[in-house]
C-alpha cells in the first residue's frame, strides 16, 4: 500500500483530512476519560499515606507530561518548519501553543492544590517548580512573539527560534528533582524500575495520559484548521469551501 | 467500595476542597479552551463568506456596468 504523504503536506489537503479526524479523537478522548475517572474515583485504594488528596494525581501527571512533551513537538514542528520551510509544520508549532500552555497551568494549579495539604504552602521556589513555571513563559513567550509579527512566515521562524532555545529547560524539568534538593517527590514511573503505585492507580493514571493525548490531538487539529483558513483565505479553494459558501 | 455515601465522596476524606479545586479548574480550562477555538472557527468561516460575497458582487457589478 502507498499513500502519497507529501499531499498531506499541502494545507489545502490537511484542512481536510484533520476535519475527518478530530472526531474520531474527539470519541477517543471521552471514552478514556471516563474511564479514568472512574478506575481514579471508584477502583483506585485510598493512599495509605496521602488519604484522598492524591487523587489529584490523575490530573496533575498527565498535565505535567503532557505540557513537556508537547513543547517538544511545538519545538519539533518550528525547527522542521525553520529548516525546510514547510508551511505546514509552522502552522503546527503554532497550533499547539496554547494547548501547550494551558497544561503547563493545570499541572502547576493542580500541584498547588496539592502541595498546600500536603506540604503546607502553595507554593515554594524550588527547581522543579521554578523550571516548570518557566515552561510557561516559554509557551506564553513563544505565543505573545508571533502575535506581535504581522508577516506570518516571519512570525513563524522568530517563534521556531524561541521553541528550540527553550527545549534546554525540559530536560531541566525532567531531571530536576534527581539534580536538586526539592520538595517535589521524585519521578512514580520511570523506565528502570518498578512503578512506586498500587497497580490501580497508575492504571487510572496511565488512561488518564490517554485521554490527555486524545484531547491534545483533537483540539490543535481544530486549531490548526483555523490557523490554515486565516492564512490560505486569499486562495481559490478556501473561496470554494462548502462551510464558506452560504 | 471506597465511598459510603455521596457525601462521603465530596468530602473526600477531608481534602474535598483541593481535589475538586483541581478537577473543577481543569475543567473550566478545557471548556474554555474548547469554546474559544470553536468561536475563532466559526467567526472566520462568517468573514471568508462575508469577503466572498462581496467578490462576488463586484464581480456581478463589473459585468453589468
Amino acid at each position: 500500500m502507498s499513500i502519497n504523504w507529501y499531499k498531506y503536506a499541502a494545507p489545502s489537503s490537511f484542512y481536510f483530512l484533520a476535519g475527518k479526524l478530530i472526531p474520531f479523537f474527539t470519541v477517543l478522548a471521552i471514552i478514556f476519560l471516563v474511564a479514568g475517572l472512574y478506575i481514579g474515583f471508584f477502583v483506585a485504594p485510598t493512599d495509605f499515606q496521602q488519604g484522598e488528596a492524591y487523587r489529584i494525581i490523575f490530573i496533575h501527571v498527565p498535565a505535567a507530561w503532557m505540557s513537556m512533551f508537547l513543547y517538544v513537538v511545538m519545538a519539533l514542528w518550528a525547527g522542521i518548519g525553520l529548516a525546510f520551510n514547510t508551511r505546514l509544520s509552522s502552522m503546527f508549532a503554532t497550533a499547539i501553543a496554547p494547548t501547550g500552555a494551558l497544561f503547563t497551568f493545570i499541572a502547576l494549579w493542580t500541584g498547588a492544590w496539592w502541595g498546600k495539604p500536603m506540604w503546607g504552602t502553595w507554593w515554594v521556589w524550588d527547581a522543579r517548580l521554578t523550571s516548570e513555571l518557566i515552561l510557561l513563559f516559554l509557551y506564553i513567550g513563544f505565543m505573545s512573539l508571533q502575535a506581535a509579527i504581522d508577516d506570518p512566515r516571519r512570525a513563524d521562524k522568530a517563534g521556531a527560534v524561541i521553541a528550540l532555545v527553550g527545549v534546554v529547560n525540559i530536560p531541566i524539568i525532567y531531571f530536576s528533582v534527581q539534580w536538586w534538593n526539592t520538595l517535589h517527590q521524585g519521578a512514580s514511573v520511570s523506565v528502570t524500575q518498578s512503578p512506586k503505585m498500587a497497580t490501580a492507580m497508575l492504571i487510572g493514571m496511565l488512561v488518564m495520559v490517554l485521554a490527555a493525548w486524545m484531547y491534545s490531538i483533537a483540539v490543535i487539529l481544530l486549531r490548526a484548521r483555523n490557523i490554515i483558513l486565516e492564512r490560505e483565505s486569499h486562495t481559490s479553494w478556501v473561496a470554494e469551501l462548502r462551510e464558506v459558501t452560504r | 467500595m471506597i465511598w459510603n455515601s455521596w457525601s462521603d465522596f465530596f468530602n473526600m476524606g477531608g481534602y474535598g476542597l483541593y481535589v475538586w479545586g483541581s478537577y473543577l479548574a481543569t475543567l473550566i480550562c478545557i471548556i474554555g479552551e474548547i469554546l474559544m477555538a470553536k468561536r475563532r472557527a466559526r467567526t472566520l468561516r462568517q468573514q471568508l463568506s462575508l469577503t466572498k460575497e462581496s467578490i462576488l458582487r463586484e464581480r456581478k457589478d463589473e459585468a453589468t456596468s
